[in-house]
């Protein structure tokens, strides 16, 4: 019981306490670049998340036949690998995603927080905690990036999930789409976020 | 958690081993995706043919011709559409460096008589909200069954008729380099499209 309750703490964790975006601001690159729409911001945050998961199970699985000094770039390449497997994967079946997170998706190599998971949890813990802690961190950096593309989609474009509800030449926030606004409308999500977190708490 | 020892033998073996898995892995993966990979370029291709031509019943990649521009690195590519042996019409592709953040692509459908049918954008990197509005409805009617012998693609300000797009006039600008580039290659070798190709 206690430790099926470890684990439900372990998952929310990813989502509340140390949410990868909005508590511990990592993996600014994708977060600022791709979030112009809900859409890219989910397809962006899935994509993440699956190599999280596999970087985390692999890294855990193997954790104690990589010596210390080459574990860094052993773990480079394993999240490389995953990376460029959802790189070919979306290109053949999901094209229109592919063309539309573009330079992002082989950027996922460099997001720090798929580095950290493995440097800091899953070469630590054992495969079920690794999975569970990459299942948490990967729906919080999902919820994020949705957000704060949908927030950027609703005042930049008046649309969301491209479903538009205001008329063709309606002049709306363009600045929302345009990178500044990113970096505006993360702020102040963030902000709402951890007053919100802080309350629960 | 003990860590392992790390010992020049141990550390090569394992990166080794690793990278081996990693490329053994790839391998795989791109040969899966290979098929696939084509077949949605293709479809994309179909999509936008089916968009911009008229009605047609032949197979315009089969027919295509390619020929190379002075002004970009890509080739202009044309497909003529044939519907119950006559000719119906071609979807030519024009692209411009001049846009606001680089290259568009675009591709114009031709009825036979040169006048257009339909424009779809294949690529672009416009400012979102601005430039992008290229692709809207109420800037592409504004080509739609006009020829461009007598219809002055340019922007009213540079002297044509097509109302430009507000806050985009390098956009529009662009576009209607593309779209010129286009009829200019259509008229240049309607003939030989019109020719049935088997």
């Amino acid at each position: 019981m206690a430790e099926t309750l470890n684990q439900k703490q372990n998952f929310l964790k990813g989502i509340l306490k140390e949410n990868p975006v909005f508590v511990m601001l990592l993996g600014m690159c994708p977060t600022l670049g791709v979030t112009s729409s809900a859409f890219n911001g989910l397809g962006m945050g899935m994509a993440t998340l699956f190599v999280l998961l596999m970087s985390n199970i692999v890294v855990s699985l193997i954790k104690a036949q990589v010596p210390a000094k080459v574990r860094i770039p052993a773990f480079i390449v394993i999240i490389a690998s995953f990376v460029t497997v959802v790189e070919m994967v979306l290109e053949a079946y999901i094209p229109f995603l592919y063309e539309q997170l573009g330079i992002f998706i082989p950027l996922i190599v460099v997001n720090c927080l798929i580095l950290g998971r493995a440097e800091a949890f899953a070469s630590k813990n054992n495969l079920v905690s690794s999975i569970v802690d990459a299942l948490g961190m990967g729906a919080g950096f999902v919820l994020a990036l949705t957000a704060l593309g949908a927030t950027r989609e609703i005042l930049g474009n008046g649309s969301i999930f491209e479903f538009k509800f205001v008329p063709e030449d309606a002049s709306t926030l363009i600045l929302f789409i345009l990178p500044p606004g990113a970096f505006i409308a993360l702020a102040y999500l963030a902000i709402f976020f951890n007053r919100l977190t802080r309350n629960m708490a | 958690m003990k860590k392992k020892e790390s010992t020049l033998v141990n550390m090569v073996v394992v990166l080794f081993a690793i990278t081996l898995a990693a490329g053994l892995t790839l391998g795989f993966v791109n040969d899966l995706t290979l098929a696939p990979k084509a077949r949605a370029r293709l479809a994309k291709k179909l999509s936008a043919l089916q968009h911009v031509l008229p009605p047609f019943d032949n197979d315009p990649v089969s027919g295509i011709i390619r020929i190379g521009t002075p002004t970009a690195k890509d080739s202009i590519e044309l497909y003529p559409a044939f519907q119950e042996g006559s000719f119906a019409g071609a979807a030519v592709t024009g692209v411009s460096e001049k846009g606001y953040s680089g290259l568009i692509k675009i591709m114009v459908g031709f009825q036979p008589d040169g006048r257009i049918n339909n424009i779809e954008v294949l690529e672009q990197k416009e400012t979102p909200g601005l430039g992008t509005k290229m692709k809207g409805e109420a800037f592409l009617r504004q080509f739609r069954g006009k020829n461009p012998e007598t219809f002055d693609m340019r922007a009213k300000k540079d002297g044509g008729a097509v109302d430009a797009l507000a806050g985009a006039t390098i956009t529009t600008r662009a576009f209607a380099e593309a779209a010129q580039q286009a009829y200019d290659a259509f008229t240049e070798h309607k003939d030989t499209l019109a020719k049935p190709h088997n």
